[in-house]
């Protein structure tokens, strides 16, 4: 009963002071928008690093061949022979390991017809695209019986399948890779550029022993990548992969390793915390000025409470109990902190839609934070509100009433 | 019955920058049902603050004040604002409309607060306003009136509960002579016809003499009775 007094009484005092009322819920319209729109900014961070590491293969390790000292002499990285796939064969034993890949990598041009490109050929077996969660956009992946023949087929990266055959299918065509004519069996889903920006699409992807043997002239492998099933078991893993290698290298403790092991599941982790921590950096920073359209509200409520000290002894005079002027002012700062609310999503949420459309910055709008932000600002309606309510409620009539 | 009003020795202070001013020196009074009591006195003489305990809009500091046979003196606020608006109806010298709202509103605002539904509400508020004479000015703001006009919705905001007593504090001493007179004569119709007990303040003398009793004010207390008791 007291709020459908209440309701319109205070709709009607509102409509009696618009530009008054619009300034006024203009602090929590851009405070919510604000909310909106920063999180929609920090939650497509967050997005786009959870994409590059879903695309990189997130819970893996990556073992690479590591350097040797003879004589003093200390080679670059990748340039022991020691890995073998026998030692990725090994680590596929060890339990959390859900699949490995070893790779070799050789730096080639690869010929169509006229056309030539630079790019490089991913040795591996069928487990790769496993492990980085690759799909083909068309055509089919080789198969083990190809990596047993060391078969001359190949799958094409989306940029090397472009810069080779244009708009053609490339299926099923002959590429010439350092002479080898090669089949090309499929094309791999566009990939985009990982966290380092590097173009994933710009590789060719054969049976590792074709490469090992006709490209490299090799037997060892360069890298080994296993997926695991988390990152608690990727930091089990590593001490457990290292300990193993170790072993079968038959290094002694005074060695040191010919291999190094990255642990991409803690790299992982660690940016996809920076994300959420930039998210909630910047939607905190918005929320204090959804703090300000608060004060804003309480401020012109005070204003509004002594300037109408006289209307609420008229209203006590003729029957108002102190909650019905409670109600009354509370529902006023209530209504402009939820019309606020509600222009501040439309505002948040376009320009984040603006600020996607036309800027570099990948927006995704969280569905919590329009919540977040329409709550907060029901909330600041509240908290502001009540003073100024009360102490509308707790006037003396009398002294209302005589008011100049 | 008991007597509508019923005052017993009622004193009311004021402290004004450390000052005491006495402004009722112990009131005995006692208003029967359908009474027209006028009560007179110069300026600054404690009629305003006696009628604002009458309205229960102050309390005393001492004394007792029953109306209707209940103690008022000891009700909480909430209490009070419902005796307010079901049994007393006010009119000030200052018309005390609320600004920038319709005549119409202005009358229905007591009958929200009675809990009355909106469609009875506008039709109890129409049908005061028409008897008041003012038929055709239900929308026009307090400010497109004039004072005879917003006078008249104040006692038609007065009115429109029904209460038992009608407290006027001046009503016409912001009104020409004509008006005057027209606000004067329907408080003597409402207690005629319909049995509204009036408690009327006046300075004027020959306002007075219509009402059947009148009572003094003078330096906070009241004056022997004049007229039939
Ligand atoms: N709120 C107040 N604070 C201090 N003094 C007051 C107040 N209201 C009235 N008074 C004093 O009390 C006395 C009676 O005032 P009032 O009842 O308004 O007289 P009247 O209505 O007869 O002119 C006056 O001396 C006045 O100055
Ligand atoms: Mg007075």
């Amino acid at each position: 009963m007291i709020w459908a007094t209440a309701f319109p009484l205070a709709l009607r005092a509102l409509w009696r002071n618009k530009t008054r009322a619009m300034l006024t819920a203009l602090g929590v319209i851009i405070g919510v928008g604000s909310v909106i729109a920063m999180v929609a900014v920090g939650a497509g961070a967050q997005a786009r690093i959870a994409q590059q590491l879903e695309s990189m293969g997130s819970h893996s390790l990556m073992v690479r061949a590591g350097t040797i000292t003879r004589g003093g002499v200390r080679t670059g990285a990748g340039t022991t022979t020691s890995l073998t796939v026998a030692d990725a064969e090994a680590i596929a034993e060890l339990p959390g390991v859900i699949a490995v890949s070893p790779t070799v990598r050789a730096s080639v041009q690869a010929r169509y017809g006229g056309s030539n490109w630079g790019t490089v050929v991913d040795g591996a077996t069928p487990g790769f695209l496993e492990v980085r969660a690759w799909p083909l956009a068309e055509g089919d992946p080789f198969t083990e019986r190809h990596v047993a023949a060391a078969a001359h087929v190949c799958v094409l990266g989306q940029t090397v399948a472009r810069e080779l055959f244009g708009l053609v299918s490339p299926v099923g065509e002959v590429i010439i890779i350092r002479g080898l004519a090669c089949r090309v069996l499929g094309v791999l889903a566009a990939k985009g550029a990982n966290a380092w920006g590097v173009d994933q699409d710009d590789s060719i992807l054969a049976p590792l022993s074709m490469v090992q043997r006709k490209l490299l002239g090799i037997t060892h492998i360069q890298a080994i990548e296993i997926q695991t099933s988390g990152a608690q078991a990727a930091a089990r893993l590593e001490a457990e992969v290292k300990r193993l290698l170790r072993e079968r290298h038959r290094l002694q403790p005074d060695q040191e390793d010919d291999f190094r092991i990255h642990n991409r599941a803690e790299l992982a982790e660690t940016s996809a915390e920076s994300a959420r921590v930039f998210t909630w950096l910047l939607g905190s920073i918005a929320s204090v000025s959804l703090l300000v359209g608060g004060i804003g509200i309480m401020n012109i409520m005070l204003v509004s409470v002594t300037e109408r000290t006289r209307e609420i002894g008229i209203r006590m005079a003729l029957g108002a109990r102190r909650r019905d002027i409670l109600w009354q002012f509370l529902l006023e700062a209530l209504f402009l902190s939820a019309a606020g609310g509600l222009l501040g999503i439309l505002l948040g949420v376009g320009s984040a839609l603006a600020l996607g459309h036309f800027s570099q910055f990948q927006v995704a709008i969280a569905p919590w934070s329009i919540l977040l932000a329409f709550s907060f600002a029901g909330l600041v309606g509240v908290f502001f509100g009540l003073h100024p309510a009360r102490k509308a409620s707790r006037l003396r009539p009398i002294e209302a009433l005589r008011y100049e | 019955m008991p007597p509508l009003i019923a005052l017993e020795q009622v004193h009311k202070r004021y402290l004004m920058d450390g000052v005491a001013v006495h402004a009722l020196r112990g009131i005995d009074l006692a208003v029967e049902r359908g009474e027209l009591l006028a009560i007179m006195g110069p300026s600054g003489s404690g009629k305003s603050t006696l009628m604002h305990i009458l309205g229960c809009l102050d309390l005393p500091d001492s004394g007792r004040y029953r109306l209707d046979g209940v103690d008022v003196t000891h009700m909480d606020p909430d209490a009070l604002a419902h005796t307010r608006n079901r049994t007393i109806g006010f009119v000030f010298q200052s018309f005390n409309l609320l600004a920038r709202t319709s005549a119409l509103e202005n009358v229905e605002t007591p009958l929200i607060y009675a809990g009355v539904g909106r469609d009875e509400r506008r039709e109890r508020a129409r049908a005061m306003l028409e008897r008041m004479g003012l038929g055709d000015r239900m929308g026009h703001l307090p400010s497109q009136l004039s004072g005879g006009q917003q006078q008249r919705v104040a006692l038609a905001r007065a009115l429109v509960t029904r209460p038992p007593l009608l407290l006027a504090d001046e009503p016409t001493g912001n009104l020409d002579s004509r008006t005057s007179a027209e606000i004067l004569a329907l408080l003597d119709e409402l207690n005629h016809a319909e049995g509204v007990t009036v408690v009327l303040i006046t300075h004027e003398e020959e306002v007075a003499q219509r009402a059947r009793r009148r009572l003094t004010l003078r330096d906070g207390r009241l004056d022997r009775p004049e007229g039939p008791p």
